[in-house]
């Protein structure tokens, strides 16, 4: 099994309380299946949407990123699968999709000695 | 950690009111943004964390949060709840004021404080209905515009202008004064039978959000039960009212989502639990002299309720029953039904012939089933051709998918 990683852009909350709880019951859903397939190697964490960026020699600091809601990474998560087809493959039941979302699938680099 | 059913809308409900108690009514808008940011919250975090043990606690805790910061950073340039502004100046005073008003107790009475808010005597019945469905069990514009029937555009015209008018009342209503609430009561207890009734009756095609508006009906009559001042015997018999048509609601419709018709319900399908809950309620509401429309009304739902087949109906009872209605609350609709009940009783001559004799008759008019009533006491007249003419006019009149097909079952048998 190789190791990928999951990057979640954007995606729109629920305009309602009760789609909100659907998109909820969606997600437990996905990574409970993906768990029980044995696809889950760190279910990852949530990024709060300000943070600083640090910049070039002179290290600067800026408040930021202001990148776009659609572009910005709201979390992650360690996937395993065969190959970069299966793991696409597995990001495709991802609820975000639904909501004018998108998942970043990102082979984690392989080191060999 | 699975989530309850409805969890996000009912919290939603509790912490809008809450927070508008320490806003201020006027800040409504404010109180609705900090509790869609405490759900955005919820969504990111448990999805990664999974559901906390207690989601209610996790998401109040996240908007008594957001209230502080909000409170803070806006107390220059915003006034708050005019009975707080003095606690929520100084920092010293600041956060046990929130945490008080965030306390258990405080959030019931929120609840019931904006209940109570909802049924301003400047909005209609209708914009009370909407107001409450909207703020307190927490239905977007669309959700309730699919259970009225009315148009996206219509429904949410009616909410931001009850809205308005809510924020202009200055203060929430006070539920602690005996008198003011006595006089609020009947305007509260009449939106929640409107409530009801628009769920049980109602012409949306949706069977779900039909069960769904009884269920909040429900949830919020023993909200005004467990008040002091709420619990009066009328308030006892609308839960009552409510429990015993509730327990009949799995049999209204039949498993592909059709209307049955009375005699063709399956009555084990009647919820006893809800039946047995009606019937301590209805006997908790006899106490005191005061009878109202929604203890009659609950009597009935009980001898229909406890009949054991359709023909064991105790019919007798029913229109001496409706008799009653009629004199406290007359209406074509009641008249309809006390017709429909002596027809039973006395044969469908009879029910035609009181049928003819209502008053204002001409209300009826765009009611299907009161062409549907006419249709069906014509076949048992054995008068099949006028029968079909009534259920085609009724057919024309169909608010929904599942009255259309049940017209036109009945037109296929008139043939």
């Amino acid at each position: 099994m190789n190791e990928f990683v999951f990057l979640y852009r954007g995606g729109q909350a629920g305009r309602s309380p009760e789609q909100a709880q659907q998109m909820m019951q969606k997600w437990m859903a996905w990574f409970k299946e993906l768990a029980e397939n044995g696809h889950v190697k760190d279910r990852g964490q949530p990024l709060e949407r300000a943070g600083k960026l640090v910049n070039g020699k002179r290290k600067i600091v800026t408040d930021g990123p202001f990148a776009e809601a659609k572009d910005l990474v709201g979390g992650y998560t360690l996937i395993l699968a065969k190959d970069l087809d299966e793991a696409a493959e597995l990001s495709k039941g991802c609820p975000i999709l639904e909501v004018d979302g998108q998942v970043e699938v990102r082979p984690v680099m392989k080191l060999n000695m | 950690m699975e989530l309850s059913e409805h969890l996000f809308r009912h919290e939603a409900g509790r912490m809008v009111a809450t927070l508008t108690r320490i806003f201020g009514v006027h800040n409504l808008a404010l109180a609705e943004d900090v509790v869609q940011e405490a759900f955005c919250r919820a969504l990111e975090v448990w999805k990664f964390r999974g559901v906390p043990e207690n989601p209610s606690a996790w998401l109040m805790t996240t908007a008594k949060n957001r209230a502080l910061d909000v409170l803070r950073r806006e107390r220059t340039a915003r006034t708050f709840a005019p009975e707080l502004t003095r606690q929520l100046e100084s920092e010293w005073t600041l956060a046990p004021t929130v945490e008080v008003e965030f306390a258990a107790a405080a959030i019931k009475d929120d609840a019931l404080r904006m209940m109570f808010s909802c049924c301003n005597p400047l909005l209609s019945e209708e914009a009370q209905v909407a107001l409450i469905l909207h703020i307190l069990c927490g239905f977007s514009v669309d959700e309730i515009a699919s259970a009225f029937v009315g148009s996206h555009a219509a429904v949410e015209k009616r909410i931001v202008r009850s809205k308005k008018v809510l924020a202009g009342s200055k203060k929430l209503f006070d539920i602690s004064g005996a008198e003011d609430f006595a006089r609020r009561l009947p305007a509260v207890q009449r939106a929640l039978y409107l409530l009801f009734n628009e769920g049980y009756h109602g012409a949306s095609p949706e069977k779900a959000v039909r069960v769904e508006l009884c269920q909040e009906a429900k949830r919020l009559t023993s909200l005004l039960l467990k008040n002091a001042l709420g619990a009066t015997p009328s308030t006892y018999a609308l839960a009552a009212l409510i429990s015993l048509n509730a327990a009949r609601l799995p049999a209204r419709l039949d498993t592909s989502g059709n209307l049955t018709s009375l005699a063709d319900q399956d009555r084990s399908q009647f919820d006893q639990a809800l039946a047995q809950e009606g019937l301590r309620l209805l006997e908790r509401s006899a106490t005191g002299p005061e009878l109202t429309d929604y203890h009659v009304e609950a009597a009935i739902a009980w001898v229909h309720t406890s009949a054991e087949r359709t023909e064991d109906t105790d019919w007798a009872m029913i229109i001496s029953l409706y008799d009653k209605l009629m004199a406290l609350r007359p209406s074509p609709i009641v008249a309809l039904n006390r017709a429909i009940a002596i027809a039973q009783r006395e044969g469908p001559q009879r029910g035609l012939e009181e049928i003819q004799a209502i008053q204002d008759s001409e209300r009826l008019a765009k009611y299907p089933f009161y062409h549907a009533a006419l249709g069906e006491l014509e076949i048992g007249s054995g008068h099949l051709e006028d029968a079909r003419e009534h259920f085609v006019v009724a057919l024309k009149l169909a608010r929904n998918p599942m009255e259309r097909s049940f017209f036109e079952q009945r037109i296929t048998l008139c043939k």
